[in-house]
């Protein structure tokens, strides 16, 4: 169990809000009462403002929002790169991390990328090259293990981004956007391959995008977040049984009902 | 938790589908466009230089012509050409001693100017410190390291190598902080989430991610080696050894001009080689890389 321990020490005036039950046990992410400001009294801006979200263990959850909600400051916050200003992330298990760019790198093969990830993690050379069949197996990619990234399309690379993520063999899997700049047709296929592979490793992921129905054709709980400062608005349940497509009637309603509530919080800052 | 009731766990045929939807897309975005073949890749590359160098000849032969000069001190290609087949075996010893030192002294300029590179881009206090000091020494024309170098040396190959280490190193330290800089952050931020920490991250991350703009600073680093190296070599003559620059000076004093730009066409010539090879080296890397793209090639 990894925290993040807050510094008691903030500008800001502390929540009048009672102490919510610290994340239960069973939680493989916990936020409690989590604020996140940068720089200070003057000119100061509230990233997240008191947020509370408690992610199950196996738990597929969609934070969706418009530009400014701090989602990718969320993602910081539970993979341990940032720090809350004040209250508590508690996360269960190890997290990695998955960009909108791909980040593989460059100089390496699709196997040297997926095969490093592995040789940081100090497995043994013996067991590297059977791990990285398997991985590049799972997202269907071995017969290119020789490629190089430049050499493979977006989808592609994302593909491998996702097998060098799988590799570290992490509880929780955090996705920043990672479809986002892909053509339709392929971000289809990979959340149909993305959604298999979750279904296969039981992993928690907590997956960022401001599509709303992606959101709705992945996750198990969509959050909507607010922006500037980013708080929880809303969530909701999606209780469409899987395998879905993003294009079924049920994932149209369920998106639509979204939007609505979606633009309403666009709105409010429009207003003021 | 009840969570994963709904979950059809990957089926076979899902799977299945999946993997023949993907090897179609695939199979559609992996159309590379044909190389040319290897030797017309050598023509196109070596045609325009042969030309060029015969322009050059030409001019060269024209002036000479034109009687500007007499023969005897502007010698034209043919006497020039002749001397250089004459008086190959001593060339080539001039050679082999000029270049041994400019290969020692380079690798001596690597090491300290790679060693500094990554220190300074590695420490914030080094970088306020050192970092202009090593632009300013790069600005300094190494000539002006001689008379030190030679109160300290005296006329020996150390007061040369001193001088080739001074020219070289900021130029190669400088290229190397300059490329570890201009690595794409999100590169970085990858080699953290991987747990790439300490020498792993350098090592790993760091090195190969500069590699690309690192290639410029080492090839500026030679020229300046070179440089330094045959301004010493026409100073610095007691060391007894046949060198290329105690040939331009030994060859001028004994009023043998042909033999004087024999000696200087060997040098373009190396200058030349040694260009291609770096640009060579970078091509090979940018290819790898994925920096070259394949429609303005």
């Amino acid at each position: 169990m990894t925290s993040h321990p807050v510094s008691p020490v903030s500008e800001e005036p502390l929540s009048s809000v009672p102490p919510i039950e610290t994340g239960s046990a069973a939680s493989a992410i916990a936020f409690d009462d989590v604020s996140k400001v940068y720089g200070h009294a003057g000119n100061a801006v509230h990233a997240l403002d008191r947020i509370t979200l408690h992610v199950q263990p196996g738990e597929f959850v969609c934070l969706l929002g418009a530009s400014g909600c701090g989602k990718s400051t969320l993602l910081n916050l539970v993979a341990g790169l940032d720090r809350a200003t004040t209250g508590t992330v508690a996360v269960e298990g190890t997290t990695t991390l998955m960009f909108q760019e791909s980040a593989l790198f460059p100089w390496l093969t699709v196997r040297g990328n997926v095969d490093l990830a592995l040789k940081l993690r100090k497995v043994p050379k013996s067991e590297r090259r059977g791990r990285v069949d398997e991985l590049l197996d799972l997202v269907h990619l071995r017969e290119f293990d020789t490629k190089r990234p430049h050499e493979l399309s977006g989808g592609m690379r994302q593909r491998v981004a996702l097998a060098r993520a799988l590799s570290q063999d992490s509880d929780v899997l955090l996705m920043d956007e990672p479809f986002g700049a892909l053509d339709a047709m392929t971000r289809d296929i990979l959340h149909d391959e993305l959604e298999d592979l979750w279904a296969r490793t039981e992993k928690t992921v907590l997956f960022v995008t401001h599509n709303v129905r992606e959101a709705v054709r992945l996750g198990d709980r969509v959050v909507l977040l607010t922006s500037r400062p980013g708080r929880v608005a809303e969530e909701f349940p999606i209780a469409i049984p899987r395998p879905r497509r993003i294009d079924s009637p049920e994932v149209a309603n369920q998106a639509a009902a979204i939007t609505t509530r979606l633009r309403e919080e666009v709105r409010r800052h429009g207003d003021s | 938790m009840a969570i994963r009731d709904h979950v059809a766990p990957g089926s076979a045929e899902s799977g299945a589908e999946i993997n023949a939807e993907l090897s179609g897309l695939d199979a559609l975005e992996m159309v590379l466009p044909p190389r040319p073949s290897p030797w017309a890749r050598i023509w196109w590359s070596l045609w325009p230089k042969l030309m060029a160098v015969a322009i050059a000849l030409g001019l060269w032969q024209i002036v000479v012509w034109s009687g500007w000069k007499p023969d005897y001190v502007l010698p034209g290609p043919g006497p020039v050409f002749r001397s250089l087949f004459d008086n190959f075996d001593q060339i080539l010893q001039g050679l082999q001693t000029t270049m041994q030192r400019a290969l020692i002294g380079y690798a001596l300029a690597l090491v300290i100017g790679g060693f500094v590179g990554v220190a300074v881009s590695q420490s914030r206090v080094l970088r306020a410190g050192v970092g202009s000091m090593i632009t300013g020494l790069q600005t300094m024309p190494s000539i002006v390291w001689f008379p030190l170098a030679i109160v300290l040396f005296q006329l020996s190959d150390g007061a040369i190598y001193f001088v080739v280490v001074l020219g070289a190193a900021p130029s190669i330290a400088n290229g190397i902080i300059g490329g570890i800089d201009h690595i794409q952050p999100v590169l970085l931020r990858a080699g953290r989430v991987l747990g790439a920490r300490g020498f792993a991250n350098l090592r790993y991350v760091v090195f190969p991610a500069a590699l690309p703009s690192v290639v410029g600073g080492l090839k500026q680093g030679w020229s300046f080696a070179w440089r330094s190296l045959l301004a010493g070599e026409l100073l610095v003559l007691a060391s007894g050894k046949r060198t290329l620059g105690g040939l331009l000076e030994f060859n001028r004093q004994f009023s043998d001009y042909a033999g004087l730009m024999a000696v200087m066409i060997v040098i373009l010539v190396i200058g030349i080689i040694i260009d291609s090879i770096f640009g060579a080296f970078d091509k090979a890397i940018r290819r790898r890389y994925g920096l070259i793209d394949a429609a303005t090639q």
